[in-house]
């Protein structure tokens, strides 16, 4: 069992918890992965490590409020425990010669790239953050990221925050005023970063995109999460999360995740809590 | 006087047409009366061939006439001296390849029902027996286990009765390996395999779930800790795609995810358990294995209607237990023998609507002895299905291997021991069952972790 020792609402529909486990947190990397359960008949759910603190032996995940799982955890309180949490998987992120990028968030994918910014940041890395959310009341970790970004750019989606736009409209426009990037790093969902992974291949710069497919383990066992990249098929589980953003079938990946969609829609009309709360 | 009857007593089952709507245990197991009349049937041969066709060297005519005498109690703790699993191993070892295949009685007539009467040992005693305290005395040196399976189990169960102090580290969130994700609830009722696990846990065994190693702690880790030796039981857990066009369609699994899903995530009981599985209505298997029957049958009893076996050679190659063909055929599994798989079709959402496969004829005998199958140039023909499973076999994750500089394995994953040991290349590493030999059988990882145990308490009493 793990113990959640920190929640915050980030909005209305994604909440932060900071989690007790020292071996994880002793190991973990940005743009590696855990798996969680939170209760004797659910899912086992995969979500990237948001951030970690190896001397508190804590492990920070985001999540949104969308199938039984996250739905059963976010009603879980600090003091509380996980029933499973197991990492820290995937292989993490790995970064050479970066002297300048540009970090995309779009919606939950914010949580993501927050360690990101954070790592390259640390290594002395000129950090421009570019976040994108549907309006301002979903806006997330403004502040953290903000302390890790030499430039951060919130924009939404209707402009209610004062700056409308879509994420690839503000990478577009950096660029266009001189922004040289050796690296894009874009997480979110998936139309987003196919569309980000347009406008980067046009311009020939690298961009490293992070998958979050359907899986079980997590550990290769399964294949549920393969993907196709490069014209290969890939573990995300094992060779990813983090890959190629211009090798990779985004179409097909799009479909695989729709896999159980009938299923999600009966289980949580059907779902009984087993969590007693 | 010996029972001379030429006929194994038969063991009641549940009728085909029933069972394959219900994922309830297949066979229901001797009754008291029917365990004494099979053992009955046991010569107590003063040779005991069967005792070496077991890879634990179960003392079989000796349990055996304990069940004849009614002591069932005593006949449960005869075999315990050497299997640790007893419930599980009358239930799924291949009896007709090993003790039974040498059985004196089976020369003329059915040999004794081995299997049969390890399992009722089995039973009866978790039916009625408390878990008795462990009086072992412990000598508080540290070893650690890899992997919750068979091979894990047997090892730490060995080494606990040695005195030692064994930890298990299991990847997933319940142990039981192979025993809980991929053999199904209709031959292996789970609840059982926790119940067995248990016992090996009354011997002071610790099981930590959720602990990936090579991920969360690498094997020099695991050392740092305190402990003196390690033995990898990880098992065979990467599955085998075929490579061919279409394989990443909707509606494609491979056998370790769909029987993942089914097993140890208990997707038949969607929707009071989260975990979904797609089943479709007509559901090609390929491969010719007891995976391959499992996920088949588990199709049948999720409502396929049409459910066929696609295999590239004839049933006399098939790897599967006969009784498992068997056991199939009686579900109404259809089979389709000598023909491969060229390419999946799919639908324009992308979901898998047929699958296209060539004849194949058998040639001459391959490495294995096996007559290789050839291509029939041109007899391509569709099978229209909306599931494909592909159980052609499973290979040892990389995960420990690739976390492990000094590691040895062979070129197609399996770590490189020392037979007759279980010693890897790395000092006070030990290894067996499927994660050195790949996908093989419970008994036989079980062999390999009790030889890995006996190696291991020697390394250590000399260190």
């Amino acid at each position: 069992m793990f113990r959640i020792v920190k929640k915050r609402i980030l909005n209305t529909q994604v909440k932060l918890m900071e989690i007790e486990a020292p071996f994880i947190a002793k190991k973990a990397e940005p743009g590696q992965f855990i798996i969680l359960r939170a209760s004797e008949n659910g899912e086992r759910i995969p979500l990237t490590i948001a951030d970690f603190d190896r001397d508190k032996g804590t492990v920070t995940i985001v999540f949104q409020e969308v199938g039984n799982t996250t739905k059963a955890l976010g009603k879980l309180n600090e003091g509380d425990m996980i029933l499973d949490f197991v990492g820290p998987l995937g292989t993490a992120s790995h970064f050479d010669n970066v002297k300048k990028t540009a970090i995309i968030g779009g919606g939950l994918g914010t949580a993501i790239s927050y360690p990101q910014a954070k790592k390259l940041y640390g290594m002395g890395v000129e950090v421009h953050s570019i976040t994108g959310f549907r309006n301002k009341e979903l806006i997330i970790l403004e502040e953290e990221l903000k302390a890790v970004s030499n430039k951060l750019i919130v924009a939404t989606d209707d402009g209610s925050n004062g700056v409308k736009g879509f994420v690839t409209d503000i990478l577009k426009n950096l660029i266009e005023e001189g922004n040289k990037y050796d690296l894009v790093i874009a997480i979110g969902p998936i139309p987003m970063m196919k569309a980000v992974c347009n406008l980067t291949k046009v311009l020939g710069i690298k961009t490293i995109v992070s998958m979050n497919p359907v899986m079980i383990d997590g550990t290769g066992m399964c294949g549920g999460c393969r993907l196709t990249v490069g014209g290969k098929v890939k573990f995300a589980c094992i060779d990813g999360p983090d890959f190629d953003g211009h090798e990779v079938d985004f179409d097909e990946a799009m479909r695989r995740q729709n896999m159980y969609k009938d299923e999600e829609k009966i289980s949580q009309k059907e779902h009984k809590c087993n969590l007693g709360v | 006087m010996a029972n001379m009857s030429l006929n194994k007593v038969k063991i009641p089952e549940q009728d085909p047409n029933i069972r394959n709507k219900n994922f309830l245990e297949v066979a229901l197991g001797y009754t008291k009366e029917m365990a004494i009349e099979e053992a009955q049937r046991c010569l107590n041969c003063k040779h005991r061939p069967c005792v070496s066709g077991c890879p634990v060297n179960v003392k079989i005519p000796d349990f055996i006439r304990l069940v004849a005498e009614g002591k069932f109690e005593e006949a449960y703790e005869k075999i315990r001296e050497t299997n640790s699993l007893p419930a599980i191993c009358g239930r799924v070892c291949p009896q007709e390849n090993q003790c039974e295949k040498l059985c004196v009685r089976g020369k003329n007539g059915e040999p004794v029902g081995i299997g049969r009467l390890e399992r009722f040992a089995a039973d009866w005693y978790m039916q009625n027996i408390k878990a008795k305290t462990n009086n072992t005395v412990k000598n508080g040196r540290k070893v650690a286990v890899i992997g919750s399976g068979p091979s894990g189990l047997s090892c730490a169960g060995d080494l606990a009765k040695l005195g030692y102090d064994v930890t298990i580290f299991e990847a997933f969130h319940v142990p039981g390996g192979v025993l809980m994700y991929g053999i199904p609830e209709f031959r292996l009722p789970k609840a059982l395999v926790q119940d067995e696990i248990q016992t090996v846990k009354d011997l002071g065994v610790k099981i930590e779930t959720n602990m990936v190693i090579g991920k969360v702690l690498s094997l020099d880790e695991i050392i740092e800790l305190g402990y003196e030796a390690i033995f990898i039981g990880s098992g065979a857990g990467l599955p085998s795609f075929m490579g061919i066009p279409g394989e990443t369609l909707n509606g494609v699994y491979s056998a370790n995810e769909f029987l993942t899903r089914i097993n140890l995530m208990k997707a038949y009981l969607f929707p009071n358990c989260d975990t979904p599985v797609k089943v479709g209505k007509n559901v090609a298997v390929v491969g010719g294995g007891n995976v391959a029957m499992d996920a088949a049958r588990s199709a049948r009893r999720l409502g396929a209607d049409n459910v066929y076996i696609v295999y590239r050679r004839t049933e006399a190659e098939m790897p599967a237990r006969k009784e498992e063909l068997h056991h199939a055929k009686e579900e109404g599994i259809i089979f389709k023998l000598l023909a491969n798989p060229t390419q999946i079709f799919g639908t324009d959402a992308g979901w898998v609507r047929g699958m296209e496969c060539i004849e194949m004829e058998l040639g001459e005998p391959d490495a294995t002895g096996r007559r290789k199958p050839v291509v029939k140039a041109g007899s391509e023909f569709v099978i229209d299905v909306d599931t494909v499973i592909i159980a052609i076999g499973q290979t040892p994750n990389p995960l420990i291997k690739n976390a492990t500089p000094g590691l040895d394995t062979t070129k197609w994953g399996g770590i490189i021991v020392k037979e007759e040991t279980g010693e890897t290349s790395k000092k006070g590493v030990y290894a067996g069952g499927d994660a050195v030999t790949g996908a093989a059988t419970v008994i036989l990882a079980m062999g390999a972790g009790k030889k890995a145990a006996i190696t291991i308490d020697e390394y250590l009493k000399n260190k």
